[in-house]
């Protein structure tokens, strides 16, 4: 297999990450990355060699999800609450469970254009300019969505956190 | 809430929590942090936020991969490669059974000669994606109207749901005497076969199912009096056996 291809063998996991956050939905997750995956194969001679093939996978997953949000939007959105264990991995410490619990829950509260900016960044671990290159934005869209995404996220999940200093323990 | 923070610095501060700056900027934005609570309040929420997310999320970093995401799938060629592949078996046929020489006309009548002629249809029509048939399932009685029309026979597209296969559509095919008919059917996971049939006039001899593989397409044919039928696909022998069996049956008599 050419190198190219063994990129995105290795990027496969890292894109079923990014598919679960931001579906939180197991089934549409699947259905994503497969789209994703399937698509990058066949596009692979459109892919210019040197490039960022880690930009390029994840624009192809943006596009794909738009496409299908846009094509469902007159149904209703069915997030499920990630599993703690998903793919059978490590448990949270227990003292923190109910901190990330709040978080993630408050999580699929946030437009979807916040969420996918706060994922790439805080999840995926993606510079800037890289998620300005993959949702096709002017870094200074990126940067205050970031900003608004993750303020929105701390007012939803400050208070149970605040409360939970006063309880005796 | 404390007085409004300006962009330079809010966009820093992100930067820092995402370990985007460089040490001259980051101790800068850490000595504004250990004076303003503020600003470090949202720091440590933040940070907190990106901890979350990892530990929610990464474990499905561990989950096996799914081995058809690893290749590319395999039907779906680009079309030059598409066309390659019919042209390569038209040679190898060639090679093997004269297509250029005078034996060709010979073997065009055959049981033989339409097992080629289904494999190379089959290749050439099976990996495509947009225009697979002709006319789709969706009309299937014009489909049959006009196949049968031309073949000057009536033919019909066998139902073969039972053994997991559905009808895509069909179309219609140059051939030596008479124009042939191709149906092509698709299953679950999107594996196609194709069923070829041809009208050879004046026969009357009838022969047992047959096997031949041509390059990767494995075809089952068989001649009943004036009609030879052809069934072609990338599917093993076992998987193909039921479905010849299930065509045979419907279309005999």
């Amino acid at each position: 297999m050419e190198a190219s291809g063994r990129q995105i063998v290795e990027l496969i996991p890292r894109l079923r990450r990014y598919a679960r956050a931001l579906t939180g939905n197991v089934d549409q997750a699947e259905d994503l990355v497969q789209d994703c995956v399937e698509r990058a194969w066949g596009r692979l001679h459109l892919w210019q060699r040197g490039s960022n093939m880690q930009a390029w996978l994840f624009t192809i997953m943006h596009n794909l999800h738009v496409n299908s949000r846009r094509r469902a939007s007159n149904r209703p959105d069915v997030v499920t609450m990630p599993d703690w264990e998903i793919g059978g991995g490590v448990q949270p410490i227990q003292e923190h469970v109910v901190e990330f619990h709040s978080v993630i829950a408050a999580l699929y509260r946030l437009p979807l254009e916040q969420r996918e900016v706060l994922l790439l960044v805080g999840l995926e671990g993606f510079a800037y300019r890289e998620v300005a290159e993959v949702l096709g934005l002017p870094i200074g869209t990126v940067m205050s969505r970031l900003a608004r995404g993750r303020e929105r996220l701390r007012e939803m999940t400050e208070g149970p956190a605040e409360s939970e200093m006063k309880r005796s323990s | 809430m404390s007085e409004p923070i300006d962009g330079k610095l809010l966009a820093d501060l992100h930067a820092y929590v995402d370990n985007q700056l460089d040490p001259a900027q980051r101790s800068a934005i850490e000595e504004r942090l250990a004076a303003d609570p503020t600003l470090a309040r949202m720091a440590a929420a933040y940070a907190k936020q990106n901890a979350a997310l990892h530990a929610v999320f990464d474990p499905v970093l561990g989950a096996p991969v799914p081995s058809a995401l690893k290749r590319p799938p395999a039907p779906r060629w680009p079309r030059r490669l598409q066309q390659a592949a019919a042209a390569a078996l038209l040679l190898a046929i060639g090679a093997a059974g004269g297509w250029w020489s005078g034996q060709y006309a010979q073997n065009a009548t055959s049981a033989r000669g339409v097992a080629e002629r289904a494999a190379v249809a089959y290749t050439t029509f099976a990996p495509e994606v947009r225009h697979p048939v002709e006319v789709a399932a969706a009309q299937q009685d014009h489909l049959i109207a006009w196949l049968s029309k031309r073949l000057g026979t009536p033919v019909k597209a066998p139902v073969l749901t039972s053994v997991g296969f559905n009808l895509v559509g069909g179309r219609l095919l140059p051939d030596t005497a008479t124009p042939a008919a191709q149906f092509m059917y698709e299953d679950k996971q999107g594996r196609r076969l194709t069923l070829y049939v041809r009208i050879d006039g004046q026969r009357a001899e009838k022969t047992a199912f047959r096997w031949t593989t041509l390059s990767r397409v494995e075809v089952c044919y068989w001649i009943d009096g004036p009609v030879a039928y052809a069934v072609a696909g990338e599917l093993s022998r076992e998987e193909m056996q039921p479905v010849a069996r299930m065509i045979y049956q419907q279309v005999d008599g």
